[in-house]
């Protein structure tokens, strides 16, 4: 591996994780949210800075070749975001059911008050 | 004291808290007699709704869940629109004691918001363990942050005056453990004076505080980076303040 490839992990791994923090800290992302992000930017500035440390991993859990692991690891935690977003998605759609729900049923009280608020209205004037 | 007590909204987030909480509710109302008391039901599904408004108090029942955080926004926007100073926390459980309030609220003319600590001498009220020396390294360090010696940061039994209600109808954080440790990272950054005072805590009157290892841990986790966040934030100003400038 030559020093720019070497430099160049470590300043992607650093940019993805700079990015995570600065989002948290803007408000952008709330904290549920970011924590397999988190992971998986820790997990690449380690491998990134120590590449030793990945063919230590994928030889000791029987990986022929190392990158194999980053490919699974990387997929196995998008499919964790990518399931996490669908369950948000399902919460998310019961809540604004249950605010349409709320709000048509308010509409209906403030229209049948006003309905017989008129006909208290045309009464007294006659 | 009558004055101050009718333009204070005493808040009581509540979660199926129908045992509870109308003892509650009256006992406040026995402490102080002209205040308003707002029940926040935070998505209940027992009749903590129909319970409260029985027992004299004022009701937003939520469409669904918010959370304590989310409760208490609603109540200091609440207190905002309908012109109250003070904003008092309660526990709709029971746990904390509204003969308190007063107390609170004597404090309150001094400062911009006023803990009701459980370690501060009174009560009988024990953390162990992990959580115990969290809530220390929590205490030393939002008391350096807010410039006076706090025992409690994460009592949920405070009163808010009209400054802290103004920032915190805009800014009161609502999630997990962002609305006791982050708020007062945002209060104190914010420039409010912070006080303390001692109350006896009462055991709830359901449920009981968990004392398990791995919950404690998480719990540590997540205070550590609640709190990491909270000062790693840029601080905040209130519109009001942003006018004035």
């Amino acid at each position: 591996m030559s020093p720019f490839q070497y430099i160049l992990g470590i300043v992607a791994a650093l940019l993805t994780f700079g990015i995570v923090i600065e989002m948290l800290r803007r408000r952008r992302l709330r904290e549920r949210h970011a924590g397999w992000w988190i992971i998986a930017g820790l997990l690449a500035i380690i491998v990134s800075v120590f590449p030793n440390t990945l063919e230590w991993a994928a030889s000791t859990l029987g990986f022929e070749v190392p990158v194999n692991l980053v490919f699974f690891v990387s997929l196995f935690i998008l499919f964790l975001v990518a399931l996490q977003h669908s369950s948000e998605l399902t919460k998310l759609e019961a809540h604004n059911r249950a605010i349409v729900e709320r709000l048509v049923i308010l509409e209906l009280k403030v229209q049948q008050q006003e309905n017989a608020q008129i006909i208290v209205n045309s009464k007294s004037k006659k | 004291m009558s004055s101050v007590s009718a333009s204070t909204l005493i808040v009581m987030p509540a979660l199926n808290e129908e045992a509870a909480i109308s003892a509650v509710i009256s006992e406040v109302f026995r402490s102080l007699p002209d205040c308003t008391c707002l029940v926040v039901d935070d998505g209940s599904h027992d009749n903590t709704s129909a319970v409260a408004r029985k027992a004299g108090a004022i009701v937003a029942t939520l469409p669904y869940n918010l959370g304590v955080g989310g409760a208490m926004r609603v109540g200091f926007n609440y207190a905002l629109a309908n012109g109250f100073d003070n904003v008092v926390q309660v526990d709709a459980d029971g746990q904390h004691d509204p003969a308190a309030i007063k107390d609170l609220l004597r404090e309150l003319s001094t400062a911009d918001l006023v803990l009701g600590a459980r370690f501060a001498g009174q009560g009988e009220y024990e953390a162990r363990g992990p959580r115990k020396w969290a809530m220390i390294v929590l205490a030393k360090l939002l008391s350096r942050s807010a410039g006076t010696q706090l025992t409690d940061t994460t009592s949920g039994f405070r009163a808010s005056g009209p400054r802290a209600v103004q920032l915190f109808a805009e800014y009161y954080p609502a999630e997990y453990l962002g609305d006791t440790v982050e708020s007062l990272v945002i209060a104190s950054r914010a420039g409010c004076i912070i006080r303390q005072v001692p109350v006896s805590m009462r055991p709830r009157a359901g449920g009981t505080p968990s004392h398990k290892p791995i919950k404690a841990a998480v719990f540590l986790l997540r205070v550590g980076v609640a709190m990491l966040f909270a000062f790693l934030r840029p601080p905040v100003v209130t519109k009001l303040e942003q006018d004035q400038k």
